[in-house]
């Protein structure tokens, strides 16, 4: 179960509550975001489990989770095999729609198979692919 | 020498010695005999000088020579005793180059047997004994200095070892690198200064190297005959000749010689060595390598995971967790290359693209001998003008080459099969399935297809997946319809035009097999002559498996319009039909108005029967599917219980 946190951003991926990936655009405040990103786990795992049948959803979580003074948007994504995505948004850009978190968060899921499907990445080490990072990345420069 | 031992092996089987294996083989005669006299410290230098005509190699240096390759003692008993030594007592030219041939069969993993030396063969390997990396290190001193730069490939575990003991540059220049022996042009010089370093290392850190850890195949030994030239030359060819090394070398002698290649660049003989790695982790050369398969063979390479994550992150191209043959190529190649020191690329270079590898180099290895004839009449540079028409005919390839392998049986559920999960396990890949899946959907096919690998590049390149679509265009290239419009064309084309629509992708398959039967017999033998047949035979083919009885007399009228639109892919088994058909059209065409009702009538029934293989063919594709995606959500779910187990 791995998150990965995006933020406008960080990026983190965990995996069964262990981060797996994480990338942070901003690189200051990077440890709130971390802790921001622990404290939504919980809430996605309420949310997994009150899910049932449908696994794979793209979820938003409560925009009004973080303070409101932050005005951040955490949005979280799970996959058929429990990996979380977590993608922390500032709320100071203009707020991005729900269809282009979940084009972010496909996109996200798609380059994780690919990491996947490499041999030599054995699940829950930390993801060192370049073309991972690389397609986050500009996904990041997107969102920025 | 060699043209005498080649020519005039009086004690034994007549050898065919290649060029390259005539100057190695030359070589290493030449070293063991002249070390006989002075030893093996000072023998090389002298050996190099010594006249390549001396008529025997001395027992010791021989003996050394055989240890050096690594092989049991049992093996090279038998060695000895297969190449006549021990009956004539001495190793006379016939002699030794019998035994260094069949040193190279059994590091291929031949049987030790006369037979074997009789195919073609890598270049016997051997690990240099540690005597002659004094005399080559005292010899090219003076070399050392220019050619340092390049770093030389060694994957032995030696090569490691040796790093671990001595400092980095100085592996770096490994002994392990042995000039290829086809370019003539490579420049021996820093071959030279690295392999007299690695020789002194190895001297100086290791009694005796390990074997490769590539299972100690194909070693290229690469004689420096041609390229030879000063005095520290000699020496150097010896030990290069006696060198295993990985054809990335060659490549980097190829950057350093001003090569118009990049570093990124295959050579005929790395491919041949990679395609022959290949087959030894998976027979079937269109096949795929799976990825633990991969990953246990290239973790021997010694290099970091992460690197090797990142090489396969270039290589495997379409994320599929399996290596077609490019793709092993292209990560093969990395792997040579970061060993010797060359940075990885950031993106993968253009010339180990899969597309482009699979038109750069020609396969005719790949081809089965089903295809031999079809293969060879595509070279590689047709491969891409082939590739036009292979879309046409992809799906008419994918039934034919699975149904020659089959032999025709009445197995149309194996073809279907075999043609479905061709285009299956692409559309897999291309949906992220998992991993599994598409192997296991891609090994299938692989496993039962045809040799032919042709087509699957034809697929890759042309059609990464293989989709239904291209069938259709498949059956409209050959299918009957187009035999109507030929055969009609003078006479009545609208009529023909009408029939040409409603036949979709498959019809033509079921159907024209169906009328071959009968007539497949005889022929087969045309067939084969024509070419243009392929077409025909493809849609032949297909009917045949598909066990619907078609009409005969009116598929061979249509043989004849196959034979234009098709190319070259004559099947043996499809030949026939299709032979037959196209020496009956000349009569047939005489009484094209009396005929072309029958035609018609024969076309509606066609097409009637053509319908019914198109559901069978869908029910059983979406049963397929139904089965891929259990499996994949069986994989998943393992994967969901697997993965707490490993992490925590």
């Amino acid at each position: 179960m791995g998150w990965i946190l995006v933020t406008s951003a960080t990026v983190i991926l965990f995996l069964q509550n262990y981060p797996l990936y994480i990338r942070s655009v901003p690189t200051e405040n990077e440890l709130k975001f971390h802790y921001m990103v622990h404290t939504s786990l919980d809430v996605v795992d309420e949310k997994i489990s009150a899910m049932g049948k449908a696994l794979v959803d793209q979820r938003e979580l409560y925009l009004g989770l973080l303070y409101p003074t932050e005005d951040y948007k955490v949005y979280g994504y799970v996959t058929n095999s429990k990996v979380k995505f977590v993608m922390v948004v500032d709320s100071s850009n203009t707020a991005l729609r729900d269809n282009e978190i979940r084009s972010m968060f496909r996109k996200l899921h798609n380059s994780y198979t690919d990491v996947m499907c490499n041999p030599f990445y054995n699940p829950g080490d930390r993801i060192q692919s370049r073309a991972f990072d690389g397609m986050v990345t500009s996904m990041m420069i997107q969102v920025c | 020498m060699e043209a005498a031992a080649s020519g005039g092996c009086g004690s034994g089987p007549p050898l065919l010695l290649s060029e390259g294996e005539q100057q190695c083989y030359s070589e290493l005669f030449a070293r063991c005999a002249g070390a006989a006299g002075g030893g093996p410290g000072s023998g090389p230098p002298e050996a190099a000088r010594a006249a390549p005509g001396a008529s025997t190699a001395a027992s010791g240096p021989v003996a050394d020579l055989f240890r050096a390759s690594q092989l049991p003692a049992e093996t090279l008993h038998q060695i000895t005793e297969l190449c006549g030594a021990k009956r004539v007592g001495y190793f006379g030219p016939t002699q030794f180059y019998v035994a260094l041939k069949l040193i190279a069969a059994a590091q291929s993993g031949l049987p030790v047997r006369i037979e074997s030396i009789k195919c073609e063969l890598p270049l016997p390997r051997f690990m240099m004994s540690k005597t002659d990396a004094e005399i080559r290190f005292g010899n090219m001193a003076e070399l050392h200095g220019t050619k340092v730069q390049i770093p030389y490939l060694i994957t032995e575990k030696n090569t490691f070892k040796r790093m671990d003991d001595e400092d980095k540059q100085q592996e770096t220049q490994s002994p392990t690198m042995s000039p290829l022996a086809s370019p003539p042009s490579s420049p021996p010089h820093y071959q030279r200064v690295p392999l007299s370093h690695g020789y002194s290392k190895l001297r100086k850190s290791t009694e005796q190297m390990h074997p490769a850890p590539y299972e100690a195949r194909q070693p290229l030994v690469q004689p420096e005959g041609p390229s030879l030239g000063g005095p520290g030359a000699k020496p150097l060819r010896h030990q290069a000749s006696l060198i295993r090394s990985f054809s990335v070398e060659r490549e980097l002698q190829d950057n350093n010689s001003s090569y118009p290649d990049e570093p990124w660049r295959i050579t005929e003989e790395q491919r041949e060595y990679y395609v022959n790695q290949f087959r030894s982790l998976q027979p079937d050369p269109s096949s795929f390598i799976s990825g633990s398969v991969a990953k246990n063979f290239f973790t021997k390479s010694k290099l970091s995971i992460p690197e090797l994550s990142y090489i396969w992150e270039l290589s495997d191209a379409d994320c599929d967790g399996a290596l077609s043959l490019p793709e092993f190529c292209a990560a093969f190649h990395l792997i040579v290359a970061r060993k010797n020191g060359y940075p990885l690329p950031e993106g993968l270079p253009p010339t180990l693209q899969p597309e482009y590898l699979q038109a750069a180099f020609p396969k005719p290895k790949w081809e089965c001998a089903l295809f031999d004839s079809y293969s060879e009449s595509v070279p590689a540079n047709q491969q891409p003008r082939d590739l036009n028409r292979m879309e046409k005919l992809s799906i008419k390839d994918m039934a034919d080459f699975p149904v020659p392998t089959q032999d025709v049986t009445g197995d149309d559920k194996q073809a279907l099969k075999s043609a479905t999960d061709e285009a299956l396990p692409k559309d897999m890949s291309e949906d992220s399935a998992t991993p599994k899946d598409s192997n296991s959907l891609k090994a299938r096919p692989r496993s039962r297809s045809y040799s032919s690998t042709s087509i699957e590049e034809a697929m890759k390149r042309g059609e990464d997946p293989p989709t239904p679509p291209p069938r259709p265009q498949k059956t409209h290239s050959r299918a009957s319809s187009l035999d109507l419009n030929k055969v009609f064309q003078p006479s009545v084309p609208a009529s023909k035009s009408g029939l040409l629509p409603p036949p979709p992708a498959l019809p033509p398959r079921p159907c024209p097999s169906q009328s071959e039967q009968a007539s497949e017999a005889e022929l087969h033998p045309q067939l084969n002559r024509a070419p243009s047949q392929a077409a025909e035979s493809s849609p032949a083919k297909k009917d045949i498996p598909y066990s619907q009885p078609p009409s005969k007399p009116i598929r061979r009228k249509f043989r004849p319009e196959n034979q234009a639109t098709e190319s070259q892919e004559p099947t043996t088994a499809v030949g026939g039909p299709a032979s037959v058909a196209t020496v009956k059209p000349h009569p047939t065409v005489q009484k094209q108005s009396s005929k072309q009702k029958k035609a018609i009538q024969t076309a509606i029934r066609k097409n009637k029967e053509a319908n019914a293989v198109l559901a069978r063919l869908n029910s059983e594709l979406q049963q397929q599917l139904k089965e891929v995606h259990q499996e994949r959500i069986a994989l998943e779910n393992q994967l969901e219980q697997l993965r707490p187990v490993t992490v925590l």
